[in-house]
């Protein structure tokens, strides 16, 4: 077992953890502060299967930005979808036998690399070029470009410029799951790429990647238009219930 | 903060998004509080000496207690949605008045206290101290913000600017930071009962003078009842209506709908306000109290059902949240929605036969219709989606000949806001209110061109009082503005049905 294998393996469990973990804190923090009022924007549906539905429109086809901005919509729907496909194709490295759909993603999810490097490079002329936009960046928002960028150049680069041994780096990945180390290439491409993954993991919980946690939680989206038939009360609220006529 | 001088935008042919001009509003903030105002609403009443401590202990109250701040301050990803979806923006090109850049102003302090890498990389995430000059351009920017949440329609998480406004002056009021106009009036509920600061007798004075102009133009005995015991309804109408103009037309044409249907109704010297600037200046405690006179009130004079007047914030919070600070409504006649908006009452009546309309009344009017804020994104009506904005155009349709929408993006959920909602409608932010207008009075400009509409009307006593102000500015006459109930008013024929 090399020095490199078991670094690696620490920063994984230890990224793995930070994202689990980080990720598991806000969510309960969400859920456990308290909503006073009904604030749905309108109109909204009144009824918890039109929520769903809602939401549903708003985290599959991203309808409220559409209805904004059909530039950022294209750019953003395009990597997300690509980045979901990339990750559905790299499920080949954390399942033995492999999963049907897994399987068949493959073809689809080596386009989506593609896809999603160009759709991250639009979105960042947009930062660079409208100077709204670029007004309201911070370094961070430059930032986090740049390593979702450099996760998808590394992947490709290991694909189509100096191949790594993905047997080696499945029997890796499988053996981090099931606590029985395996060694891990020592390519250069490999590294960068998976160092990356780890840091893009780690900074998940504390950084603006929350936004997918988080519009399950935005009262705008998630509330029914029921507010004349259904009384809401937040728990701190109850107590000033006492003195009323 | 003395009021300059200052152009009128130009209207444009077509909406263009404005080149950015820093600090273009930076020299813009409503008169500051005077510590007797604050005072009365249990507010400090000059800028506390640790204010830097407490503000950002109000802070870390408030995102314990409302979802919606937390979610909303970690949630952005700095997309650019909402950039240009701002009337004020839109108005006066200053970035800050960005929605997104409007939020940040919150959130770079958010992330400085409240956040991991806030804590440790602040140039990185852009986070900031709150200093002085941070604490200075909340009041300005934060009181340039009508709360009109066209911006969270945008929005791919739905983030609400509203919220961060809101919280941002409950703090900025915590330590001693009011804002004079919303929390004068605020005071003025309390001590006297509505907005304008009406005592009960002139309230009845005014009705009873009302009364006779009606009987002297129809002929007809149209009561406006005050503090009636039993009432079928309990009307509570924001105080403009009883001698703003154009607001008491539409008084006038509520009046003229319970007479011709028959319906018993009263109006309360004790609730004699429907606005709710508690909403504004984001108070749960002020909001929930000032509402508290509705229940009061409906249960003092034993009404079966409650009615709200033409006010768009205060149908928000009626709508919205009457259920949760003042309810539950058991005690309420249960066949009918509580609380009913007076373009529920009037729709129902149309549609079962009940009023007499004639619209050549209206024949000289070429109308269109302005979708308050508060209503078209905080509300809803009648037992129908899209009924906030299909009832009110309804009643227009079947009191006018002539009726043209104004353009699609600046209508329903998209409408823009007149420029002086959210606590704003006030003359030392002349300026903001005129240059925030902006938007409708392009949208407005086009029909006008097109279809030579004459009249706008609204079911808002801001939007009433905001456009009767500002439509000059555009060249436009200050009459064009006016309410639904107006049209109403106008078209129903009194004693023709009895």
């Amino acid at each position: 077992m090399t020095v490199l294998t078991i670094c690696y393996a620490l920063v994984f469990y230890a990224a793995t953890v930070l994202l689990v973990g980080g990720l598991a804190w806000k969510i309960a923090d969400y859920a456990r502060t308290p909503v006073p009022l009904k604030i749905p924007s309108t109109p909204a549906p009144p009824s918890t299967g039109g929520v769903a539905l809602r939401m549903a429109r708003e985290v599959v086809l991203f309808e409220s930005l559409f209805k904004s901005s059909k530039w950022i919509w294209g750019l953003g729907w395009l990597f997300h979808v690509a980045l979901a496909l990339v990750l559905l194709r790299h499920l080949r490295y954390f399942t033995e036998p492999v999963w049907t759909v897994v399987a068949l993603a493959q073809p689809f999810g080596l386009y989506a690399g593609f896809a999603m490097i160009a759709g991250l490079a639009g979105l960042w002329a947009r930062r660079l070029l409208v100077e709204r936009i670029r007004y309201i960046s911070t370094p961070s928002d430059h930032l986090m470009l740049v390593l979702l960028i450099a996760i998808g150049v590394t992947g490709l680069g290991m694909k189509y410029v100096s191949h790594t041994d993905v047997v080696a780096v499945k029997a890796f990945m499988l053996g981090l799951m099931y606590f029985d180390w395996q060694p891990l290439p020592a390519d250069p491409t490999l590294l960068v790429h998976l160092a990356l993954v780890a840091a893009l993991m780690a900074i998940f919980p504390v950084s603006k990647l929350l936004h997918a946690p988080g519009i399950f939680f935005s009262p705008t989206r998630n509330q029914a238009d029921d507010s004349r038939e259904r009384r809401h009360l937040a728990p701190w609220a109850e107590k000033l219930e006492k003195a009323k006529p | 903060m003395a009021v300059v001088e200052f152009e009128t935008p130009r209207l444009k042919e077509y909406p263009v998004i404005p080149i950015l001009q820093a600090g273009a509003m930076a020299h813009s903030q409503p008169f500051a509080a005077a510590a007797p105002i604050q005072k009365a609403l249990g507010f400090p009443g000059e800028l506390v000496e640790d204010w830097q401590e407490q503000a950002i202990a109000k802070m870390g109250e408030l995102l314990g207690k409302y979802r919606s701040l937390k979610v909303y301050l970690d949630t952005c990803v700095h997309c650019g949605a909402c950039s240009d979806k701002c009337h004020y923006f839109l108005g006066t090109g200053d970035p800050k008045n960005m929605p997104v850049a409007r939020q940040d102003l919150m959130r770079k302090v958010y992330r400085r206290y409240f956040t991991f890498t806030g804590k440790y990389f602040p140039k990185l995430v852009g986070a900031e101290d709150l200093t002085r000059e941070v604490l200075a351009e909340w009041y300005t920017y934060f009181n340039q913000c009508s709360e009109c949440r066209r911006c969270s329609v945008f929005c791919p998480y739905g983030i609400d600017t509203a919220e961060i406004t809101m919280a941002a002056r409950e703090i900025m009021d915590s330590i001693g930071m009011g804002q004079k106009y919303s929390n004068e009036i605020i005071g003025k509920v309390h001590k006297i009962g509505n907005n304008l600061g009406l005592p009960g007798p002139a309230l009845e004075d005014t009705l009873a003078g009302l009364e006779e102009d009606i009987k002297d133009a129809t002929g007809a005995d149209v009561k406006l009842p005050l503090d009636v015991q039993g009432a079928e309804v309990m009307l509570v109408t924001p105080s403009a209506d009883f001698f703003s103009e154009p607001h008491v037309e539409s008084l006038i044409g509520y009046a003229k709908v319970f007479h011709q249907a028959g319906i018993s109704w009263t109006l309360s010297s004790h609730a004699s306000e429907a606005g709710n600037f508690g909403l504004f200046i984001g108070n749960y405690e002020q909001m929930r109290s000032i509402s508290m006179r509705v229940r009061e009130a409906a249960l003092e004079l034993g009404v079966r059902r409650i009615a709200v007047g033409e006010c768009g914030h205060a149908w928000r919070v009626a709508y919205s949240f009457w259920n949760t600070l003042i309810g539950p409504f058991d005690f309420l006649d249960q066949n009918y929605p509580v609380p009913q908006h007076i373009c529920e009452v009037t729709y129902d009546l149309i549609r079962r036969g009940a009023l007499t309309l004639d619209k050549a009344a209206n024949d000289h009017r070429i109308v269109t219709f302005h979708d308050s804020c508060n209503v078209a994104r905080g509300s809803s009506m009648g037992n129908m989606p899209r009924g906030q904005f299909i009832i009110p155009r309804e009643i227009i349709r079947a009191c006018v000949n002539n009726f043209h929408d104004m353009a699609p993006e600046s209508i329903y959920e998209s409408t823009f806001c007149c420029g002086g909602g959210g606590g704003l409608l006030t003359d030392d932010l002349i300026e903001l209110r005129v240059k925030g207008a902006l938007p409708r009075m392009e949208a407005l400009k086009q029909v006008v061109d097109e279809h030579g509409v004459n009249f706008m009307a609204t079911i808002c006593a801001i939007c009433k009082a905001q456009f009767g102000k500002v439509l000059p500015y555009y060249k436009f006459d200050m009459d064009m503005v006016g309410g639904v109930h107006q049209l109403v008013s106008s078209a129903i024929r009194l004693g023709a049905k009895q």
